[in-house]
């Protein structure tokens, strides 16, 4: 049980949690994950550092006018917005995968015979 | 009556309806802590920009641009980017494994009561530090906009502190939802408004309107300068000032993902999927009103220009007398309500996960042992201590004084939630070693590191000359021990380096052989808790 503390015990017991962690759905489910959410997640902190990092040491660089008096720092600035639209975007698309591959793990885990024992 | 207090008037009027409304909705612990698990994406997406986008991004942000030009909206882009770590690591796991607070996903696998007791610890002092920053905003934005009305300064956070707790007290989460969704809608029209008045001023030439940035004209210790306020560089000086925005941008990236009062939004939809795609909601709201913070505040700087906005109200005033000079005075105080609503959303979220905390987390599950001794025990106990925040940060508010420097207490608040939640809850939810000796040293070496380095910070440590009195002189008259304002930078890493020595050098077993109930728990929705509010 989670919490003994807890009035109503959790109904999935320890048993199941194992096994559904190593199973070969969830370890699929797991991976997938991964090769979205790190890839990601060190994408967009390098982007994002890059403005900072770019206007605190390279000035004369940012500060080069491109289009009337609108200069490189402002429109990497506005950049970022879109990048983060960009990412948020892909990561809700790459996620219907992540739900699809959740609902079969959690269908397979709740017709485990263990878990009616325990109910 | 003035114009002002009419309209702050009818958003009080709709709020109080509002919170009438969900008081008579059906009762229980999960309606008022989780609003019954029953907003949807969109619904939630509003709440969400409206709990987050405070009187700091719309008057603060706006009026640092009209001081320093680029530089403050390089705020601007991190308070949008910052969304993505919560996107990609923390809102599904949350809304997966927490039931009223962001401690729950924490207590799953670890020790709950010192856990449980370190996080509410944290969570109160995140929230009470962001309150006290709001109300001091609201107090003086009010008894500003009020003038000649004879509403005072500390008549104005008493008014504040007392809406926020009757929101919390007879609403709960599904009336503080709800007047975060009106305030979003209010928010986003005015920024909009005020946008396209400035585009108009400019006759809709882009051209023309950052020519006019180019050329921003003020004077400055008695002469007039032109200053081009698109080059960075204006409040960030060398040679600390491309380290202190490094460190600020740390804090924002990662704090968001640990901010309470922006966790437990994701605790009031019924699924994982509802709470992605409340946070895409979200960003589509909050990066559209930052881009837009563009035309405030340059608009400001342009249009207004600093020297009057110095001798009318300051910097805070930048966004309200941008509206006063492009379209009067009934405008002005459209733009002055929605200020005043931005507050009254924000403080309202922030007193509920606090009380929150105190009552689930310490009260319940610390104090007791995780049971109610009597029915509706939690939710009771939450109502006092909302009573009972609300009278603090009312009093710190009052006792620090309209002029005090409050830019800090948001930078501490965002600090701490960088420095000791965030390590926690990744290293909670992605390391199978982490143990409870680990979270409570984190967070306690988070929470010591982020408040220990502000307080010998440039924000609380300076030598003012004898010009500067009352509450605007710095705190310690000495030359400041840490060069940054921002900490982030030395204290994130300090506390996840709390949060691994304390694991590694204990030995606590249990905590690893519950995080496969964690892991599952948190990346497929198995046993989630379910919505409960029936129609």
């Amino acid at each position: 049980m989670p919490m003994p503390e807890m009035k109503q015990p959790d109904p999935i017991g320890q048993t199941v949690w194992d096994r559904v962690a190593e199973s070969h759905q969830f370890k699929h489910l797991m991976a997938t994950k991964r090769t979205f959410v790190i890839p990601a997640f060190v994408f967009f902190l390098t982007y994002y550092f890059l403005l900072p990092v770019l206007v605190g040491y390279a000035p004369n660089f940012m500060s080069i006018k491109i289009w009337g008096n609108v200069n490189i720092a402002y429109v990497f600035a506005l950049s970022q917005f879109f990048m983060a639209w960009v990412v948020a975007a892909l990561f809700i698309r790459a996620s219907d995968n992540f739900d699809k591959l959740s609902k079969d793990i959690i269908e397979e885990a709740l017709k485990s015979p263990d878990l009616k024992a325990e109910k | 009556m003035s114009a002002p207090l009419v309209m702050f008037l009818v958003f009080i009027a709709i709020t109080l309806g509002i919170t009438y409304w969900a008081s008579r909705r059906s009762r229980g612990a999960g309606v008022f802590f989780a609003a019954g698990r029953q907003i949807t994406s969109w619904q939630n997406g509003f709440a969400v920009a409206g709990d987050y986008m405070s009187a700091a991004s719309f008057l603060g942000i706006a009026g640092i641009i009209a001081f320093q030009g680029y530089d403050g909206f390089m705020y601007s882009v991190g308070w949008l980017v910052a969304y993505l770590a919560l996107l990609l690591l923390v809102a599904e796991p949350l809304r997966n494994a927490g039931k009223y607070t962001m401690a729950d996903l924490l207590a799953y696998r670890l020790s709950p009561r010192p856990v449980r007791a370190m996080a509410s610890l944290s969570t109160l002092t995140v929230c009470t530090f962001y309150m006290v920053a709001q109300m001091v905003g609201a107090g003086a934005l009010v008894a500003l906009l009020l003038k000649g009305s004879g509403i005072s300064y500390s008549t104005a956070v008493i008014g504040v502190g007392i809406l926020m707790i009757v929101y919390v007290v007879f609403g709960g989460m599904l009336a503080t939802t709800w007047v975060q969704i009106v305030k979003a809608f209010l928010l986003m029209g005015g920024t909009l408004l005020l946008s396209i008045l400035v585009m108009a001023h400019f006759h809709f030439s882009l051209t023309a309107f950052f020519d006019a940035i180019g050329h921003v004209t003020y004077h400055d210790k008695g002469q007039l300068v032109v200053k081009d306020f698109l080059q960075p560089g204006l409040r960030y000086k060398p040679p600390y000032g491309p380290l202190d925005l490094i460190s600020l941008g740390l804090a924002l990236v990662l704090g968001t993902a640990g901010l309470p009062h922006a966790l437990v939004r994701f605790l009031t939809v019924p699924d994982a999927k509802t709470a992605r795609h409340s946070v895409v909601w979200a960003m589509a709201l909050v990066g559209s009103f930052y881009i837009m913070t563009t035309f405030l505040g340059f608009g400001a700087a342009t249009i207004v220009g600093r020297d009057f906005i110095s001798t009318h109200g300051g910097t805070n005033m930048s966004a309200p007398l941008l509206a006063q000079a492009l379209a009067g005075d009934i405008f002005f105080a459209f733009i002055c309500s929605i200020a005043f609503a931005t507050i009254l959303a924000v403080v309202a979220g922030l007193a509920i996960s606090a009380s929150t905390s105190f009552a689930h987390d310490f009260w319940t599950n610390v104090v007791h042992r995780g049971a109610e001794r009597k029915p509706g025990e939690e939710v009771r106990v939450a109502r006092f201590s909302a009573f009972a925040v609300g009278a603090i940060a009312m009093s710190i508010a009052i006792l620090l004084g309209p002029t005090a420097n409050v830019a800090f207490l948001t930078s501490l608040a965002i600090c701490v939630a960088a420095s000791a939640n965030f390590p926690v809850i990744v290293l909670s939810i992605f390391w199978r070693r982490f143990n409870t000796a680990g979270a409570v040293a984190g967070l306690a070496a988070g929470l010591i590191a982020s408040i220990g380095l502000i307080l010998v910070s440039p924000s609380l440590m300076a030598v003012d000359p004898p010009t500067v009195t009352g509450a605007a002189r710095h705190l310690i008259q000495a030359k400041a021990w840490f060069p940054l304002e921002n900490p982030g930078i030395l204290s994130i890493p300090l506390g996840f380096l709390g949060a691994v020595l304390g694991t590694l050098l204990s030995h606590d077993p249990s905590s690893q052989h519950k995080f496969n109930e964690l892991l599952v728990r948190s990346n497929t929705g198995l046993g989630a808790e379910k919505a409960t509010l029936s129609h």
